[in-house]
């Protein structure tokens, strides 16, 4: 299991469009993948999930990969928190 | 004929078709309890198919016809479509509860309601429920078997009847299918008439029932010059509507004659005929009628039809596109003109009693000037590809004009210090303030053109909100106070030697043209269908005999209806 923590950084937080990206990214891999907030857990696989967080500017999240290729997903979806410009 | 509805003629043009109803049908969901849980599961599982299947298809016209940062919202809707969750507490309540698939999607998209309406704090919520209403509808619409219409779907020619016709349903279309447009309400200026002539698409509007009186698939001729609906037409009918339509067809070929010529007056006097257009999507229509020029281009569709802002680069692709085209005649595009009727429901401006007065266009810009200077590096990137010129709208004050030239000269001596390729650019002013027509001498001082924007003047001089049907009488393009204002504005233009255009519906009106002449306006913008008419008309006017008929119509008109007498008797046969 792969554990990492972010900080959001975008002005509008994780709104539909990264949502979506994120969301796309997670799906491809096998590892169960979920975002944290606050005392919340979702599925990152799912944008019902994702958007209901309401995830806002300086949120503090925690991304947790888990199963076979739980490495190359915390890669990927670090890399589409950084390429939306949400997270540094 | 079943039945004949009339309305008002909103663009010209013949056509007999199949109606198509652009109208929501009735998705009330009934709880059924159910035996065989295999096939509810498997219809629902269908259904999402279905549904999917549908938005790929949307998202793909629309990315051709905006580009791909205004498609992003399907990509969410698919994600929505396919979201694991989602699926599986529907499937849980189909289960569990033995209820029928639209009565579980129901009460699960009731549950992500709730939670969502919770976070009152954050302004994107109100759109994910937006969202998800319109994939929970769109899902629910497959299972009850009922088609939820969509022009992104129409794949043969149809009519489009619907209740009004707003910027976002004409986006995802494909031109080819659309004959023509019948709406429940709306007149000549309102919105979806202005989009069914920048597409040169025959249309009757402010029909009040065609949706409730025709049905899909019903046959129907629509004359949009006589603002007429022929419902079920017999053969006689149909066979004149056929004759008219051939008429139609010779007089346009006629006339196509005129697609390569310049505009010249009888005696000489040559002006420019330009065609307003509100998005890259008009471009075809715009070179097929032989325009000159695009004397306005709208940018608001571009942002009306997303769900957030565009990108500085999405914005770059339209531009270019539109003055690669047109290059090397001169494009005229408008900065944003938002607020009044036409809000942008992302960017959370505050509710206003009285729009229209309110802060738009030119005012919102200077406000949200982040929006401002990425739609004018934009627009400077774009200036490399051809004949630019910027005009600001609503300018109601000098001070505001200069604010706005400050801003995009900042923009410009960015991007030259980045060595970005740029054209030169002319920056000009959209007269629709009555204030600003008045004191047009002033400005004509400090713009490099003026185009007097007749929709608002008239709303504005009159003090009648062109969207209150109550107050229509009282939309008159031909009155003598809107009448001297535009005198006023061409004589102070040409004072100080600057071009002077008039880009609202009045530039192309068979009444007003010999006027304008008259006046010396040096460029007529309107809707592309209108161009080779008004060059024929100006062919056989004389621009130095109108001047006596200005001068008697300024001087002694005092009504419109004396305006039109006048012309008419100066100019006779000319159509009213």
């Amino acid at each position: 299991m792969e554990k990492r923590e972010f900080h959001i950084t975008a002005e509008t937080g994780i709104h539909a469009r990264p949502a979506t990206l994120l969301v796309q990214a997670a799906s491809k891999f096998n590892s169960e993948v979920s975002l944290q907030y606050q005392d919340k857990s979702v599925n990152l696989k799912s944008i019902m999930g994702v958007m209901s967080l309401g995830v806002g500017q300086n949120a503090e999240i925690t991304i947790t990969t888990d199963g076979d290729d739980e490495a190359d997903a915390m890669t990927a979806v670090a890399e589409t928190l950084k390429k939306e410009g949400l997270s540094d | 004929m079943r039945a004949m509805l009339k309305g008002i003629a909103a663009s010209d043009g013949i056509v007999c078709g199949q109606v198509y109803r652009l109208v929501e049908p009735n998705l009330t969901v009934q709880q059924r309890a159910i035996t065989n849980l295999d096939y509810e599961l498997n219809r629902f599982h269908q259904a999402l198919e279905a549904a999917v299947s549908d938005v790929e298809t949307i998202k793909t016209r629309a990315t051709k016809n905006l580009g791909t940062d205004s498609a992003q919202v399907f990509s969410a809707h698919i994600a929505m479509l396919q979201d694991p969750e989602l699926i599986t507490a529907v499937e849980t309540q189909i289960r569990q509860r033995k209820i029928n698939a639209e009565a579980a999607l129901a009460a699960v998209a009731q549950t992500y309601e709730a939670s969502f309406q919770d976070l009152t704090d954050n302004p994107y919520m109100q759109e994910r429920i937006t969202d998800l209403h319109d994939v929970t509808k769109r899902v629910t619409a497959h299972l009850l078997q009922v088609a939820l219409p969509d022009l992104a779907l129409v794949n043969h020619p149809v009519i489009v009847v619907t209740h009004d016709l707003i910027p976002s349903d004409t986006v995802s279309v494909n031109p080819r299918y659309i004959l023509g447009f019948v709406t429940d309400l709306g007149g000549r200026t309102s919105h979806s008439s202005i989009l069914a002539r920048s597409m040169a698409i025959p249309a009757v509007v402010g029909t009040q029932h065609a949706t409730d009186q025709l049905t899909n698939g019903e046959m129907v001729i629509l004359n949009g010059t006589r603002g007429q609906v022929m419902v079920d037409p017999d053969d006689d009918e149909l066979a004149s509507a056929q004759a008219a339509m051939h008429e139609r067809a010779a007089n346009l070929k006629r006339l196509s004659r005129l697609r390569h010529h310049g505009t010249v007056s009888r005696d000489g006097v040559g002006v420019t005929l330009a065609a307003n257009i509100g998005t890259a999507n008009d471009l075809p229509s715009v070179l097929q009628n032989g325009a000159e020029a695009i004397g306005l281009m709208r940018t608001e569709f571009l942002y009306m039809d997303a769900d957030q802002l565009p990108s500085e680069d999405d914005q770059f692709a339209t531009y270019k596109r539109v003055l690669t085209a047109m290059a090397p005649r001169p494009v005229v595009i408008r900065t944003l003109d938002i607020g009044g009727d036409k809000p942008l429901p992302y960017l959370k401006q505050k509710p206003e009693t009285n729009p229209f007065m309110g802060a738009r266009a030119i005012r919102q810009s200077l406000t949200h000037q982040q929006i401002f200077r990425s739609q004018l590096r934009a627009l400077l990137r774009a200036s490399a590809f051809g004949n630019l010129r910027i005009m600001f709208p609503m300018i109601a004050t000098l001070d505001e004009f200069r604010q706005a030239k400050a801003i995009y000269d900042d923009e410009r001596s960015k991007l030259t210090v980045a060595q970005v390729p740029m054209g030169s650019i002319k920056i000009g002013m959209m007269v629709e303030v009555p204030a600003a027509a008045l004191l047009a001498d002033r400005f004509a001082q400090e713009v490099d053109f003026m185009s007097i924007g007749t929709n608002d003047l008239i709303g504005y001089t009159m003090a009648a909100d062109r969207t209150n049907q109550d107050v229509a009488y009282l939309y008159q393009p031909y009155h003598p106070a809107i009448l001297r204002l535009v005198n006023r504005v061409i004589a102070a233009a040409h004072g100080a030697g600057i071009p002077v255009a008039m880009c609202g519906e009045m530039a192309g009106d068979p009444i007003a043209v010999p006027l304008l002449l008259g006046m010396g306006l040096d460029e007529f913008s309107m809707g592309a269908g209108s161009i080779l008419k008004t060059r024929r008309l100006i062919g056989q006017l004389s621009a130095h005999d109108l001047q006596a008929l200005v001068e008697t119509t300024l001087n002694q008109a005092s009504t419109s209806q004396e305006v039109i007498t006048m012309v008419q008797a100066a100019v006779p046969g000319i159509l009213t």
